[in-house]
């Protein structure tokens, strides 16, 4: 007699299988087939070509009526079933019941909504099946709003499709960058870029708020008060198993249905794969693993023994026209290595990931022919080390006698590209050689290659070394770090030059060689951004120092100080009470005047400091950036308000900047002073910028200092008014904060570039020092705020004091 | 007594650590600091650098290794060892993330040395 099989979920995962089924025992099994849609089995990863327009409907069935009447399934579409009975071993629908030997649950899984208010408003869709498919292409008229919430695979496939109907599309992706479990930032990078060429937005670190509208959706608001137009929201941002049937017959579950390398959940007659499962603790989103259940639970229904073992998959996005491949583990993680190559000219960017002579783990975009061949070595475990240097060029490039770098540079033809900025061929380059330039300086000023954007350079130099031998010596320009070849110079420069405004842009497009920077080049990175491009740059505070990050300065036992602003050295019998009751309240042990003119109180703790922030900024007081790079201290003087020989209001000038420069961030600490005469009280003649006060008015000077080097200012201008005095110095600092190296003090700055081309652009040049100082205001209406009082919130808090305390916890 | 052989212990979310971040936990053998990495990965190792003692929490994370703040050790994150020419270790504890939380075998840390 057949025995009796009942399959819940007409999909991918259990089509497979009944193929599987039926082509080993045709005769076996009395079939009968349960879905929610009311359809068969379909193409469901082929969804997004049909919301694209680029496929039809019946181009993407797999199963049609013919099939299922040929193997004689009973078909149940549209017919959820609602419950298992698993004492009586029958299943109950909506509309009636079947009776089972065994049953298959094959119910893939659920879109999450993310439960904001809107979410169940007309023209809010998920993307899941043909009729949200469907939905979508009905909502699509050409120049309509569409906002996609989820920047993962599935939410660009449907933006894509979306803006291909000819919608304005945008796309709101909570993380930093998008598909962030299958591509690293420098690819989401490149990803984003190309979305945007096509017109599609996107807004990363989004979070969404609300969904807006009466009758039906107009809005989306995210948290940071960001609104965009919406005639259709679809809502992309995860799947969740769908295992409410198992649930109630108490199966165990876990994330999924629990299946062991059968496919059997912990009832012997039930088998379950699909999405809907969990095996070995891992969940399953992509056809390849699903189809190896299909396989596996198709021989456990025969009674034969097989075993799934889940392998590696691979990732591509459906979008025509964007290459991006992902697959293996691609972390980092101690004895693993990094290839990368980037091709900023193409938009190329491709990283392996190799472990003990084994590749692991690839992501690639821009250019993805190799993938699969890359793939087989992951899936294979081959050994790379025969070919490890080559072998981020692919499987062309293997085999050959000559595995090195410098043979396969030695090895292009002529005609071959070095230079794509400015269009220099090999050949161009070796008649230059020949003409006796021997490096790469001469090699710039007589051909251009290498003269622009810079990334070519390792390759001239290969050019160089495989012309002349040993006669070619690198030159030695101190790179930033270990990560680029680039100098602090050439990278500021091209950051403006070429637009850079994230982290991951500056690492693609000027080639960094390691995935997410390092400790010496993540805050000078942070810092030209931030320099840079006021209002258009977020700050990464995990890319500062310690000091900055928490805006207090780390002592030895890792408790912090706390310095406020004391502006120009002056205070109050009010801010010293403050200052002295925070001392107290907060048992600082150490409170000492500082050589800047005001008062440090060491030894706080940290989970103490947003509170002691918040006493002091209730009496007025602000951080007094000791930890910073950026505007420290301006010392003066009593100057003319009391001082016998005070020629100027030494004291008021002194706090008029500042109240002008405070929270402005730097290359290195800025620190000022003015004296109000040449006894010089207030040191002025070793600061950064020190004005000394004469009868006739005020004597700028700057590249002072008194730290690890003694310098003496040197005179920049004199002027007869304090406001000039103010202009000037604003205009020098802006110039300093544009063109000077992370971590170089003005001195170092100003004897790179010298005190004359300053001069000409702050002092002579009357319209350059009113758009330094323009572009310095502009800066500060971002920057000029108190952190301390950004963090006293109670909101903020919470980051400072310890994840969890186990001080208590007992052992069992 | 026989002390449980690990004591999986949920100290907090995922996303209450910023990524290249790190957030302490205090036990009574000292503070544990618990990192993550870009990718979503956690560690936890002493909060205490080989050198003198600083608090590698504060450190900038990078790949998956971490520079201590007060005199610039690189230190990585899975075994706790020194990189580059630098020599010492610090003690590591198991961590993982289940859902979206994080969690601490806090067997050894709350019996600490004893055993
Ligand atoms: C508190 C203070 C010493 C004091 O008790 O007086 C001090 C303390 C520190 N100084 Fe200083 N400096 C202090 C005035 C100075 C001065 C004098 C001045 O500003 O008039 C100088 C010489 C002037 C100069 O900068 O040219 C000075 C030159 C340095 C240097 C060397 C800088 C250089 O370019 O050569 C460093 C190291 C650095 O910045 O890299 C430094 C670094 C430090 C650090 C931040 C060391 C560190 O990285 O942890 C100390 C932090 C202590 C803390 O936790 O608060 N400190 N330091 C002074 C704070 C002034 C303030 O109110 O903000
Ligand atoms: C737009 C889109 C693009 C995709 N692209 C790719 C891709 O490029 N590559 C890739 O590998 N994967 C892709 N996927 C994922 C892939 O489609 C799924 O992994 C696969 O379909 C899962 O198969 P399944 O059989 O487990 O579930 P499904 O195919 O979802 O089938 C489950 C069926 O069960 C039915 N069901 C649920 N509950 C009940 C119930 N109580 N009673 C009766 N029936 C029920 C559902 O209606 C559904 O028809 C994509 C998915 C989507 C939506
Ligand atoms: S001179 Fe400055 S850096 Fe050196 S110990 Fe004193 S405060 Fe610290
Ligand atoms: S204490 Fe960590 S490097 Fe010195």
């Amino acid at each position: 007699m057949k025995r009796k099989l009942v399959v819940i979920g007409a999909g991918m995962a259990s089509g497979r299988m009944l193929e599987h089924l039926l082509a080993a025992d045709p005769d076996g099994w009395d079939i009968t087939l349960f879905n929610a849609e009311p359809r068969g089995n379909y193409n469901r990863i082929m969804l997004s070509p049909v919301l694209s327009g680029e496929k039809t409907w019946d181009e993407i069935v797999t199963h049609d009526e013919a099939w299922y009447a040929a193997n004689r399934i009973a078909c149940r579409f549209g017919e959820p079933v609602v419950r298992i009975d698993r004492q009586a071993r029958v299943v109950h629908s909506n509309r009636g019941s079947a009776p089972y030997d065994k049953l298959v649950i094959a119910t893939g899984s659920a879109p999450f909504v993310i439960p904001v208010p809107g979410r169940d408003l007309p023209g809010v869709v998920t993307y899941r099946d043909l009729d949200d498919t469907n939905a979508m292409i009905a909502a699509a008229r050409p120049g309509a709003k569409a906002v996609v919430i989820g920047g993962g695979l599935l939410g660009l496939e449907a933006a894509a499709g979306l803006r291909q109907r000819g919608m304005e599309v945008t796309v709101i992706h909570l993380m930093g960058h998008l598909m962030e479990r299958q591509l690293d930032p420098a690819a989401g990078y490149l990803l984003q870029r190309d979305l945007e060429r096509r017109g599609i937005r996107v807004h990363c670190r989004g979070s969404t708020a609300a969904i807006l509208g009466k009758d039906r959706v107009e809005g989306v608001l995210l948290e940071d008060n960001t609104g965009y137009e919406a005639d259709l929201v679809c809502m992309a941002v995860g799947i969740r198993p769908e295992t409410r049937l198992a649930v109630d017959a108490h199966l165990e579950v876990a994330r999924g249905i629990v299946v062991d390398d059968r496919m059997v959940t912990s009832d012997p007659d039930i088998l379950a794969l699909g999405e809907c499962v969990e095996h070995d603790g891992q969940l399953f989103g992509l056809v390849a693993p699903l189809y190896d259940q299909a396989k596996v639970a198709a021989a456990t229904l025969m009674g034969q023994d097989a075993a799934f073992r889940p392998v590696q998959t691979a990732t591509k996005l459906k979008v025509t026209g964007v290459d991006l491949f992902s697959a293996g583990d691609f972390a980092d993680k101690p004895g693993r290595e990094d290839i990368v190559f980037r091709d900023p000219a193409r938009g190329v960017y491709k990283r392996l990931v190799i472990e003990q002579d084994r590749l692991i783990g690839a992501v690639m975009y821009g250019d993805t022919a190799d993938g699969s061949w890359f793939f087989g070595l992951i899936k294979d475990a081959t050994s790379i080390a025969p070919m490890r240097d080559t072998l981020i060029f692919g499987p062309t490039y293997q085999g050959g006698a000559t595995a090195n770098p410098l043979a396969a540079v030695a090895a292009l033809p002529p005609e071959a590209e070095i230079c794509g900025c400015n269009g220099v061929c090999k050949g161009t380059i070796l008649t230059a050689i020949e003409g006796g330039a021997t490096t790469l300086a001469e090699i710039r000023a007589t051909t251009k290659a290498s003269a622009s954007c810079g990334t070519c350079t390792g390759l001239v130099e290969q050019v160089l070394a495989s012309a002349l031998g040993d006669a070619f010596e690198k030159p030695a320009a101190q790179p930033i770090c270990g990560c680029t070849d680039l100098t602090h110079e050439d990278v500021r420069r091209l950051i403006k030059a070429r637009g850079l405004k994230s982290m991951p842009a500056v690492m693609q497009e000027l080639g960094w060689k390691t995935s997410c920077g390092c400790a010496t080049c993540r805050p000078a990175l942070n810092y030209y951004l931030l320099a840079d491009w006021p209002g258009e740059y977020r700050d990464d505070p995990q890319s500062r120092f310690v000091n900055e990050r928490n805006h207090a300065n780390i002592q030895k036992d890792g408790t912090f100080s706390v310095v406020p602003r004391m502006w120009g050295g002056v205070t109050t019998p009010a801010e010293l009470r403050a200052i002295a009751d925070a001392a107290e309240k907060y048992a600082v042990p150490m409170v000492k005047v500082t050589g800047g003119q005001r008062i440090d109180l060491l030894g706080v703790r940290k989970e103490d400091l947003p509170a002691i922030w918040a006493d002091l900024n209730a009496a007025g007081l602000v951080s007094g950036h000791a930890y910073a790079k950026g505007l420290r201290t301006v010392k003066t003087c009593v100057g003319s308000d009391f001082c016998r020989f005070g020629t100027q209001d030494s004291t008021g000038l002194g706090i008029r900047l500042e109240k002008r420069l405070w929270g402005s961030w730097t290359p290195h600490k800025v620190k000022l002073a003015v004296s109000g005469c040449p006894r010089n009280c207030a040191e002025a003649t070793c600061k950064d910028v020190g004005i000394v006060c004469v009868e006739s008015g005020y004597e700028i000077g700057v590249g002072g200092a008194a730290g690890m080097d003694v310098k003496e200012t040197e005179r920049l201008a004199k002027v007869a008014t304090e406001d000039e005095a103010i202009e000037i110095v604003v205009a020098f600092v802006q110039l300093y904060r544009e063109h000077a190296k992370y971590l170089d003090r003005p001195y170092k700055w100003l004897a790179k570039v010298g005190l004359d081309w300053v001069r000409a652009q702050v002092v002579e040049d009357r319209a350059s020092r009113a758009a330094l100082v323009a572009r310095f205001d502009l800066s500060q209406s971002i920057h000029q705020r108190d952190p301390w009082a950004e963090r006293a919130i109670p909101q903020a808090r919470a980051g400072f004091a310890p994840l969890a305390d186990l001080t208590r916890e007992a052992a069992e | 007594m026989i002390w449980p052989t690990s004591n999986w212990i949920d100290i907090g979310a995922l996303d209450d650590i910023p990524r290249r971040g790190a957030r302490v936990v205090r036990t009574a053998h000292g503070c544990v600091a618990v990192f993550r990495t870009q990718d979503d990965r956690v560690f936890a190792l002493d909060d205490r650098c080989p050198h003198k003692g600083g608090p590698l929490s504060e450190g900038i994370v990078h790949g998956d290794a971490v520079t201590c703040p007060l005199h610039g050790m690189v230190i990585g994150l899975a075994d706790g060892q020194a990189r580059g020419a630098d020599s010492g270790a610090v003690a590591t504890h198991p961590a993982r993330v289940e859902g979206g939380r994080i969690l601490l075998d806090a067997a050894r840390l709350i019996r600490g040395r004893a055993a």
